[in-house]
């Protein structure tokens, strides 16, 4: 591969007809680090965290009311005897201030859309809302991986787009609890986007305070097992959920078996409690917080008081600042930059990341304290990325977009990209777990993902209708780097259709 | 290339080539036993004491506080055991002593995190990316050269990586590939070592799956059945490893744990009728990373733990019986006061469940299957041979 080729397929997402790099493609990817435009259009005119947050608010809202006119009997949970207070469902202050509301409150609050019909015989209210809340959910769900592909497709920063990539899946949430569906994209587009060209320190406090991400490693649920809420509930077990916690130490910073104990984590897991999501965040005896729905909120009757031993420190700040503090402290600790720098160098030079690359980037993360940018230019310089034997093998979400950009697509159709995800295996915003998508060719080189690009290929190719010259589209995406196989296969074809489909799954193509 | 001739060109690939230079003998006679094994791995940590509860243990009501609700009318498999009420075909597959829950038991993995302990669970080694290839790979270089395996996941998991080339399937969406683009593909390949040897698995594998993709393999039911369709044909894997995941419960436990044993339950179903008469000669392992905690944490779910159970089921399985050295439930008798404690390694239990089962020497199984563990004594007894 040619210094050009690498630039705009292993550092890009591949080039879109007529994009060149320039005489200098060092150059050009550096150029993009201030060109980046972290707000483009079509994802600025996304629904914000705020109002998928209020739409699930109000899901609930309608579930309990419903719950309130059919009450299911309850079994209660195994708790010490003692004497039945007269109304018990009631006796909590949490409960008592729903009971206030829904006094207060019309059957239907404003803001509360209609309720829809049963669809079927034997399917409830609470069905139907359900399957409306679902509904609701996935609409913004699928326009927002629409938002995200466009982006990639049409961008003129691909390197920038692609570390944004990488960075939501280093921080990955999935969408597959109703609660995630709308939530997961606004968390790339509001706590990664703005800071990819910052701080990794900002980033990672966005992150770790964004809805998204305190719902989905069950953060905003726990509960100080001696916090004022804890307390009032007297006899209830305490509600401490290390999940977060763990994999902020485990996956977010300093990366696995590096220098934290059990002890860290459940120590980190009691500072960080008190954070949660205002609205949704449904932790008992939370009661109201106050702030606009999926808003974070630091709630201090849920905080764990007193000092933390934290990897061998003292931790005696107090709220949200004890954690805050930590994470810091985290963001810029050495295990954190060794973990960053393998991840990079695994992404850009090779699955098994060279040592030299990583401790250079290693250097250049702890010496500028994060800066990513700083970062980036070590990255950029670094010869371990610029070998010309193709070092990468794309996943299935790298494939498509460079596919699509080279075709030359500028919009797609609401449904496209995310039922191609699907049947590529990577679906957008769902890998099933908070370690994201594997970054190594063993994860995608598999017969039958092999076998689906090929289908997919065909069916894209098919679209073009033999507009595109394959053997000429060939030669400009990849600058002095077709293997004389491919080049012959192309010029083959029966028809610039098959052409166009046998260069999308060439092996070229395949890889970067 | 022909149809006929591209399945006999992977039936003969790199590794088989070997094996048959001088064991062909000996695969002609393995090849007469027709065993199957399936892997049903459990990602996220399965909580194996809400699986088969120790309810005859005094501490249990205690330490599981409402998950033990769950087993207050759970159909009970001896004194000390009772089973997950959503688990009906396996309830019958343990009366008719066809299934066996060996429980306490872990891999040598001891931290608590999902990905380090899949890969110790996969790889066979005794920490996480030890070893570079997975144990049911390296099983395929002791059995005969035709008996080959099959992933049921779009891509192939760890257990299944290695020199042995194995071929993955999951139900595809897309409208099949012209046969025409599919012969200039195999052509454009010749000379890509990793793309040739790729896509003749997935030639062969279309061919041996074009008429099932109509299965809808999206339920567990489905995939179980097709599994079975997978081991049952005549030119089909022996072996074959199915992928579950959302058993990491850290909240709300009862009713998702419900549903993924139901779905479970379904699949080993699934799995018995499909292979019909073949069950038989079948052994079935299902095993999870690690377990949970023994407490109940504060959203009604279980955090990281250790030790959990494991299931053998099948036509082939010595079952009807719970196997386990327990060791408490009470706070002093827990691992780092909070898990159940390991009592029995899971290697032991994969090596000596597959040596009986492949009528291999227990020894020269476990020291391939498992190189850096110590040779224990092999479990007697778990498969009918």
């Amino acid at each position: 591969m040619s210094d050009a080729s690498i630039a705009l397929n292993r550092f890009g997402l591949g080039a879109r007809p007529g994009e060149d790099a320039g005489s200098d493609p060092r150059k050009w990817l550096a150029g993009q680090i201030a060109a980046f435009e972290p707000r483009p259009q079509a994802i600025a005119a996304q629904v914000p965290s705020t109002q998928i947050a209020s739409e699930l608010a109000d899901f609930y809202e309608r579930q309990r009311l419903l719950r309130l006119d059919n009450p299911k009997p309850r079994t209660r949970a195994a708790a010490p005897a003692r004497p039945a207070p007269a109304q018990p469902a009631m006796a909590e202050g949490a409960a008592m201030q729903d009971m206030q509301a829904m006094q207060s409150a019309p059957a239907m609050h404003p803001g509360m859309q209609p309720a829809a019909k049963p669809l079927y015989q034997g399917e409830d209210a609470a069905m139907v809302a359900r399957r409306e809340a679902r509904r609701q959910q996935q609409q913004a769900y699928v326009s927002m991986v629409s938002a995200r592909a466009l982006t990639a497709i049409t961008s003129p920063t691909p390197f920038a787009e692609r570390l944004v990539h990488f960075w939501a899946n280093h921080f990955a949430v999935s969408a597959d609890k109703l609660e995630l569906v709308g939530l997961s994209g606004t968390m790339e587009f509001e706590a990664i986007r703005p800071h990819v060209m910052g701080k990794f320190g900002d980033m990672l406090n966005a992150v770790e305070r964004h809805p998204a991400m305190l719902l989905y490693l069950d953060q905003a649920v726990s509960i100080g097992p001696n916090s004022p809420a804890a307390q009032r509930q007297r006899g209830k077990r305490g509600g401490l959920n290390e999940n977060l916690a763990r994999e902020i130490m485990e996956l977010h910073t300093l990366g696995v078996r590096s220098v934290y104990t059990q002890a860290d984590v459940t120590e980190f897991a009691r500072a960080m409690t008190g954070f949660t999501v205002a609205g949704i965040g449904r932790a008992r005896g939370s009661g109201d917080l106050g702030g606009e729905p999926g808003s974070f909120v630091f709630a201090d009757r849920l905080h764990e008081p007193g000092t933390r031993t934290i990897l061998g420190k003292q931790w005696s700040g107090e709220g949200e600042a004890q954690a805050a503090a930590v994470l810091d402290h985290l963001a810029t600790h050495p295990a954190t930059a060794k973990h960053i720098a393998t991840k990079l160098a695994r992404h850009f030079a090779s699955d098994d990341p060279p040592a030299p690359l990583v401790a250079r980037l290693e250097k250049a993360f702890l010496s500028s304290k994060g800066d990513l940018p700083t970062v980036y230019r070590a990255l950029i310089a670094s010869p371990e990325c610029w070998a010309p034997k193709p070092a990468k093998f794309k996943s299935p979400w790298e494939w498509s977009i460079s596919a699509m950009r080279a075709l030359g697509t500028q919009q797609v159709q609401p449904n496209a990209v995310n039922g191609l995800m699907g049947q590529l295996g990577q679906p957008v915003w769902k890998p099933g777990s908070p370690a994201g998508w594997d970054d190594v060719a063993g994860a995608w080189a598999g017969p039958d993902a092999v076998m689906r690009r090929v289908e997919a290929a065909e069916r894209m190719a098919q679209r073009t209708k033999n507009l595109i010259d394959a053997r000429q589209r060939a030669a400009e995406l990849f600058p002095e780097a077709l293997s004389a196989s491919t080049t012959q296969s192309i010029a083959r074809a029966e028809s610039p259709g098959q052409g166009l489909a046998l260069m999308l799954v060439s092996p070229e193509f395949l890889r970067r | 290339m022909t149809a006929l001739s591209r399945r006999n060109f992977v039936a003969l690939g790199a590794s088989a080539m070997l094996a048959t230079s001088f064991g062909a003998r000996m695969a002609f006679a393995r090849a007469a036993t027709n065993r199957r094994f399936v892997f049903i791995i459990q990602r996220g940590a399965a909580d194996g004491l809400h699986t088969v509860a120790p309810v005859g243990d005094p501490a249990y009501a205690g330490q599981r506080g409402a998950l033990a609700e769950d087993f207050a009318a759970a159909p009970k498999l001896n004194d000390m055991f009772a089973l997950h009420p959503a688990m009906k075909n396996i309830l019958g597959l343990y009366g008719s002593k066809q299934a066996l829950f060996l429980h306490a038991v872990a891999s040598p993995y001891r931290d608590r995190s999902h990905f380090d302990g899949q890969n110790v669970l996969e790889t066979g080694g005794t920490s996480a990316y030890q070893l570079k290839d997975g144990w049911l790979n390296r099983l395929l270089t002791l059995l005969p050269a035709d008996d080959k395996a099959i992933a049921l996941a779009a891509t192939v998991p760890m257990a299944l990586r290695g020199a042995v080339e194995v071929a993955s399937y999951a139900p595809s969406g897309l409208p099949d590939a012209s046969d025409d683009l599919m012969m200039r593909v195999s052509q454009m390949y010749q000379g890509d070592t990793q793309l040739h040897g790729i896509w003749e698995q997935a030639t062969a594998t279309r061919m041996l799956t074009s008429d099932l993709a109509s299965d809808n393999g999206r339920n567990a039911a489905a995939t179980g059945d097709l599994a079975a369709k997978m081991l049952a044909a005549e030119n089909g894997s022996r072996i074959a490893m199915i992928e579950t995941g959302g058993w990491d419960t850290h909240a709300g436990q009862k009713g998702r744990l419900a549903g993924q044993l139901n779905g479970l339950d379904q699949m080993v179903g699934a799995l018995q009728k499909g292979l019909g008469p073949l069950w038989n000669d079948t052994v079935v392992l299902v095993a999870t990373e690690f377990g949970r905690t023994v407490k109940v944490n504060g959203t009604q779910g279980t955090d990281h733990g250790t030790g959990s159970v494991a299931m053998l089921m099948g036509g082939a399985v010595n079952g009807g019986r719970v196997l386990a050295d327990w060791p408490g439930l009470a706070d002093a008798a827990l691992y780092e006061n909070r898990d159940l404690k390991p009592t029995l390694g899971l290697d032991t239990v994969i090596g000596s469940t597959l040596s009986a089962h492949f009528g291999l020497m227990p020894q020269t199984a476990a020291r391939k299957l498992f190189p850096e563990v110590p040779l224990a004594r092999p479990l007697q007894d778990l498969v009918r041979t």
